[in-house]
This record gives C-alpha cells, sequence and structure tokens, in this order.
C-alpha cells in the first residue's frame, strides 16, 4: 500500500513549506488538515509492519515501522499537533507556523523510524526547527536561551550518530530495536537519550528555554521533544535498571524547584520534568505493565501537561506576566481559562476521574509488584509534590491568592476551544480509560478503580491539600518572589564563562611572556643579521680596486714567505 | 492588552468573603478526617508492610508536603539570586568583552 511506506511525519513537514503560501481562512484550515490528515493514518490507515524500506550506500533504512509502540506515539503526537495548532491561531506569525508544523512532523517521523539513522535525522529536526518557536519571542534573553537550547540539542543528535555509527561498526546493522546498555555505542546512544529526556544533570535546557518560547510555542515543545526521548528509551532500553534510579531522582528533585519558582511556565517545565521521571522509572522496571504505564502515562501527561502550558499562556497572553508574584485573582475575569486549569492540575495530580490517575497508577503499581521499596516510597512523595506545585501553587497563584487587580478579557476564542477539547480528552481518559488501554504496547489486565485505590489515593492528594492550606494560613509558606534560582546551568552559564576567563588570566601571562622572547630573540636574529649585512654592515661593505690589489699582494706575499720557509 | 481598574463599585464575588473561605478550609478539614478514617471500612491490598499502617497515605501525604515547602523554603538561602542575576552579568561580561577588545 503506498500510503503505508509515507511516513505522517513527512506529510507534516512537506505540508509545512506550503503554508506560507495560503492566507487567512485558507491557511487555518489547511494547517488544521494536515494534523488530522497525520492522525487518521497514524490511527487507521499505516499497517503494521515495516514500509519505505530505501537502500543508501549499502545501508538499509526503514522510514516507516509501525508496531504498538510507535502507534500510540504516533497517535498522541498528531492529536498534539491538532491542539496545538488550534491554541496558536490568534497568531499568524509564518515562522512560527511552518516551524511548528515541521517541528511536529519530525517528531512524528522519528517515531516511525525504524533504524537509527532515520531517527537521526528526524531527530536534529526537532531539534532545528523548535529553536525558532523559542527566538520567536525575539527578546534578547530568549535568543540566548533558544541558542543554549540548540547548541545541547544538537550535541545529543551528534552522540546519538556517533553511538549509531559504532553499533554499525559492531553489528553491520543499523536497524532501531532493544540495544541495552552494554557497548560504547549503545552508552553514547543512551547519553543521547538521556540529554533530550532531561536525565537529572542533562536537564536544564528544559527548564531554561521552554519558558522563553511564545505562547504557543511552548504548549507545542511540551509534547514532543522530550516525549520522543520517552519512546526511543522504552524502545531501546526497556528494563535497564539504572533507569529506575535515573527516574526517580527525576521525579523528586524538580519539585523542590517548583515550589520556590516564580514564573509559572517555569514552574511547569520543572514539573514536566518530574512527570518524565516516573515515564523513565517505568521504563526502567520494564515489565509489561510498566511500560504499558509509561506509554499510557506519555499519552495522558502530553494532554494535561500542553492544557496546563495552555491556560497559563493564555494568562500571559491578557495579562502581558507569567509571575506569581503579579498574578492573582484572575478567575474573575478568565472564569473558563480558570475552570480548564483546574482540570489539567487535576489531571496532573492524578484525582480519580481524570487522566493522570488510570495511567501514573500502573507505573507505581509496577514499581511495587517488582519489590522496589525506596523507589516506590519517592514516587509517592513526588506525586505528592505534583500535586502541590502543579495541582494547587499554578491555579492558586494565578487565578486565587490575593487578587493582584489585574482585569483583562478571557482567552481568544481558538485558545478556549483548544483547552476545551483537551480538558475533554483529560476528563474522557480518566472516566473511561479503556480506548487507551486498549492502544498500549502489551495486553492489559489492569483496573484502576478500585476501592482501595480511589481511597489510598484521595488520602494522599487531600492530606497535601490539608499541608498546604495549613502553611499557607499560617504564613510558613514562602511567597512568591521575583528572582532566579541557581541550578544546574549556572555551570554553563557562568561557571563556564568564569573557567574561559580564568584560563585567560593564567594564560595571558605565559603567552604575552612567550611571545615577548619570541619577538626579541627574532628582534635579535634581524639586527644581527642587519649588522653585519645591512648599510655599513662589514658584510655588506663595497671594496674599492686599490684594496683588492693590495689583499691579492698581501696574500702573495704571505704565500713567498711560505715556499721560503719550507724550502 | 492588560487592563487594570480598580473599580470599587465592582462586584463582589463569593471568594472574597473571608468566612466563604474559611468555609472551604473546614471542609477540607471535614475531608480528610472521613478519609483517614474510611481506612477502617475497605480491604487493603498491599505490596509493602508501611501500608497496612492505619491512614498511612493520608499521613505520608502531609508530612512530607510539609517537608518540601520546608526544605524547598530554606534552599532559597543558598539558590535565590536577583530576577536579572544572568541577564546583568551576562550582558556586563559582553560589554566589559567589548570594551576590553575596543581597548585593545
Amino acid at each position: 500500500m503506498l500510503m503505508s511506506s509515507f511516513s505522517p511525519g513527512l506529510l507534516l513537514i512537506l505540508g509545512a513549506i506550503a503554508v506560507p503560501l495560503f492566507r487567512g481562512t485558507v491557511r487555518q484550515v489547511y494547517m488544521l488538515a494536515l494534523p488530522l490528515l497525520a492522525l487518521l493514518m497514524a490511527a487507521f490507515l499505516l499497517e503494521s509492519g515495516v514500509h519505505g524500506r530505501l537502500a543508501l550506500l549499502g545501508v538499509e533504512l526503514e522510514l516507516v515501522r509501525v508496531d504498538r509502540l510507535s502507534t500510540i506515539f504516533g497517535i498522541i503526537f498528531s492529536i498534539a499537533a491538532v491542539l496545538g495548532v488550534l491554541y496558536s491561531q490568534h497568531d499568524q506569525d509564518p515562522v512560527q507556523q511552518v516551524a511548528g508544523l515541521i517541528y511536529a512532523g519530525a517528531a512524528i517521523g522519528a517515531v516511525y523510524a525504524g533504524d537509527l539513522l532515520t531517527l537521526f535525522i528526524f531527530w536534529e529536526l526537532t531539534a532545528v526547527s523548535s529553536v525558532f518557536l523559542i527566538w520567536a519571542t525575539a527578546t534578547e534573553r530568549a535568543y540566548h536561551a533558544g541558542m543554549r537550547y540548540l547548541v545541547i540539542q544538537v550535541g545529543s543528535g551528534v552522540l546519538l550518530m556517533a553511538g549509531a555509527l559504532l553499533h554499525y561498526a559492531d553489528t553491520g546493522s543499523l536497524s532501531f530495536d532493544e540495544l541495552g546498555l552494554n557497548t560504547l555505542g549503545h552508552t553514547l546512544i543512551f547519553l543521547a537519550f538521556g540529554i533530550k529526556c532531561a536525565f537529572p544533570l542533562l536537564h536544564n535546557w528544559l527548564e531554561d528555554a521552554y519558558p522563553e518560547a511564545t505562547v504557543g510555542g511552548t504548549v507545542m515543545l511540551s509534547a514532543f521533544t522530550t516525549k520522543l526521548a520517552v519512546y526511543s528509551l522504552a524502545r531501546g532500553f526497556p528494563g535497564t535498571e539504572i533507569l529506575i534510579y535515573i527516574g526517580v531522582t527525576m521525579t523528586a528533585f524538580p519539585i523542590f524547584y517548583a515550589v520556590i519558582e516564580n514564573d509559572l511556565r517555569r514552574v511547569l517545565a520543572y514539573s514536566l520534568n518530574n512527570q518524565l521521571g516516573f515515564m523513565v522509572t517505568g521504563i526502567g522496571i520494564g515489565t509489561p505493565l510498566a511500560i504499558n504505564g509509561t506509554a499510557a502515562h506519555a499519552f495522558c501527561h502530553i494532554l494535561y501537561k500542553a492544557l496546563l502550558f495552555m491556560s497559563m499562556g493564555a494568562v500571559l497572553h491578557r495579562t502581558g506576566t507569567i509571575k506569581g508574584s503579579e498574578l492573582g485573582g484572575l478567575y474573575k475575569s478568565m472564569p473558563w481559562t480558570t475552570g480548564f486549569c483546574i482540570v489539567g492540575a487535576a489531571s496532573i495530580s492524578a484525582f480519580p476521574l481524570f487522566s493522570g490517575f488510570v495511567s501514573k497508577s500502573m507505573i507505581l503499581t509496577a514499581v511495587a509488584e517488582e519489590g522496589y521499596f525506596i523507589p516506590w516510597l519517592l514516587l509517592l512523595f513526588a506525586s505528592a509534590g505534583v500535586f502541590h506545585h502543579s495541582g494547587i501553587k499554578i491555579p492558586f497563584f494565578a487565578f486565587f491568592a490575593h487578587d493582584s487587580g489585574i482585569r483583562v478579557q478571557e482567552a481568544p476564542k481558538n485558545m478556549l476551544i483548544a483547552m476545551g477539547i483537551t480538558s475533554f480528552l483529560c476528563i474522557g481518559v480518566g472516566i473511561f480509560p479503556q480506548p487507551l488501554y486498549a492502544l498500549l504496547p502489551h495486553p492489559v489486565d489492569f483496573h484502576p478503580y478500585s476501592v482501595a485505590h480511589v481511597i489510598t489515593q484521595l488520602q494522599l492528594l487531600l492530606f497535601s491539600a490539608l499541608a498546604f492550606t495549613w502553611l499557607m494560613r499560617s504564613g510558613v509558606y514562602p511567597p512568591e518572589l521575583r528572582s532566579t534560582n541557581l541550578d544546574f546551568d549556572v555551570t554553563y552559564r557562568m561557571g563556564l564563562p568564569a573557567l574561559a576567563r580564568w584560563l585567560v588570566g593564567i594564560f595571558l601571562p605565559v603567552d604575552q611572556a612567550i611571545r615577548q622572547s619570541a619577538v626579541r630573540a627574532f628582534h635579535r636574529v634581524v639586527y644581527g643579521i642587519y649588522r653585519y649585512s645591512g648599510p655599513g654592515g662589514s658584510l655588506a661593505r663595497t671594496l674599492g680596486a686599490g684594496s683588492m690589489v693590495f689583499w691579492v699582494l698581501a696574500m702573495l706575499v704571505g704565500y713567498l714567505l711560505i715556499s721560503l720557509a719550507r724550502s | 492588552m492588560t487592563e487594570q481598574t480598580n473599580d470599587s463599585s465592582e462586584k463582589v464575588y463569593w471568594l472574597d468573603r473571608p468566612k466563604n473561605v474559611s468555609l472551604i478550609v473546614w471542609a477540607l478539614v471535614g475531608v480528610c478526617v472521613a478519609l483517614f478514617f474510611a481506612d477502617a471500612f475497605y480491604h487493603k491490598h498491599p505490596h509493602f508492610e508501611i501500608e497496612h499502617l492505619f491512614g498511612f497515605y493520608g499521613v505520608y501525604g502531609f508530612f512530607v508536603c510539609i517537608a518540601l515547602v520546608l526544605v524547598a523554603k530554606s534552599l532559597r538561602a543558598i539558590l535565590m539570586r536577583s530576577e536579572d542575576y544572568y541577564d546583568t552579568s551576562e550582558e556586563s561580561h559582553h560589554t566589559k568583552d567589548l570594551a576590553h577588545h575596543a581597548h585593545e
């Protein structure tokens, strides 16, 4: 079937190029049609198997590999693209429109890639296209953040390529299947995935760049890059034990930052990092239930995280600020946005009847079933923490808290529609998880709505809310302050330049001394040559014919004397 | 797009009254108490010993959240810098470098 050999990713990428040809409503319809068509392909038209085989320089490439794992990610990426396009419709900036569609297409193309070279090409394309969503903010700050983002993302691609080449040298194949951490090549690939997945210490590009993107750009960014990495880890490294510890660390440490961060979109970026931790832990456990949990959680997470970024984007769009210290009381002027934000908050917090509940519980159950007690306790802590900063802090400081006196219009209609559909999906998946479970990579025998599970989850969440309330009322809760909190990026934003200055400070005098002595030596040589060969130098003197005769005579006399002495 | 008004004749919302906020707080306390004692009335399927403790999830959630906030708050002492920390430092180094080059 011809359709099958054509990646839905390519459809978006090639289709994106034609976007500037259209104007007004036609462009809007065209831009929605592309991801809808991709969704149609991902959900119904693509048949499982490998399509689009291509021989390139003796290497076999597989453009489209359709199986259950790639299908669920292909579907949710297409849905995210539809929602992102809808949400950004008020902004008719062609650069963002083209970049956004290419970015979504590259992520979808990467998910369907059957070999490491195809994966690499789409991998780098996600980086190069998405950075325009950050630069489109058109501030000095966004420019620098975008640059850092691009360097790190492209660097991840370089590691992937190096790893793929080593893998090819070892095995003679480029096909992208389960790899495992057993060779240098695979370790490089693991690191490449780890950068894009925002592993601890490799994470800061996320918190640095995402909050600097445009209102619609952040919504797009939140969906694709990191979940592409989750997909790749699930494909290449399921059951790799170190991922459990990496994942648990990822769930736990960003929430401390989320509590004290003032930029509410940056709070969401930290909580995104924390949510990735749950998925990574699931991959590390590697049992069918855990991998199902990871895929399901990625699916739900893309929706509620987009919804939260959408609501904060609407606030930023209307008020011009997203700082917790400046906001408050917006529920009066943006009631719909408030409602949608609360749906997103309830979903990420995994309240029963909302999407996070039916997916995160699979991962926690899988961790408990394998007997990992400390990781399980930490995940539980992180779950309570998520509710604390994403579930309560985000809606509370933006829409409630003390009334900032800001009165604005409700969000634009296209944003409300996008948020409405996303909210509907979050609740729909929460109440009827069966269609989602049917999409998962492995057969599902999991029932989230047991009495014990509902009650224990409500206990965890509502007692967290009680803690928040008590801390708030007693005045212990740290106020939102205009500030920057140092994270690992201080090492390369301040540390590297400082190191460079320090090295320059040390080597500058050495360098100067070496140069000066070299210059002095050179001077001496030149001066010496000049002294003997320059004008008036002894070697350059021109002598008269008289002196010539004199020296010839002297030589002859000397010769005569020597001959006389010998005889 | 920002439009700020401080109209004193503005509608007073339900949540504007401190009494109603207190009502919500007490409702939350009530629900929490009910959930705590609900532990007596259902069959648990625990994976770990600790889950047998009465009201474990509630107690754990409450205390880890307080710990989270207190630790995060104290981290501010180490981590917090002014809002334009990176802007000024990056910029000043940049301008310093430029000045340095110009000087050369």
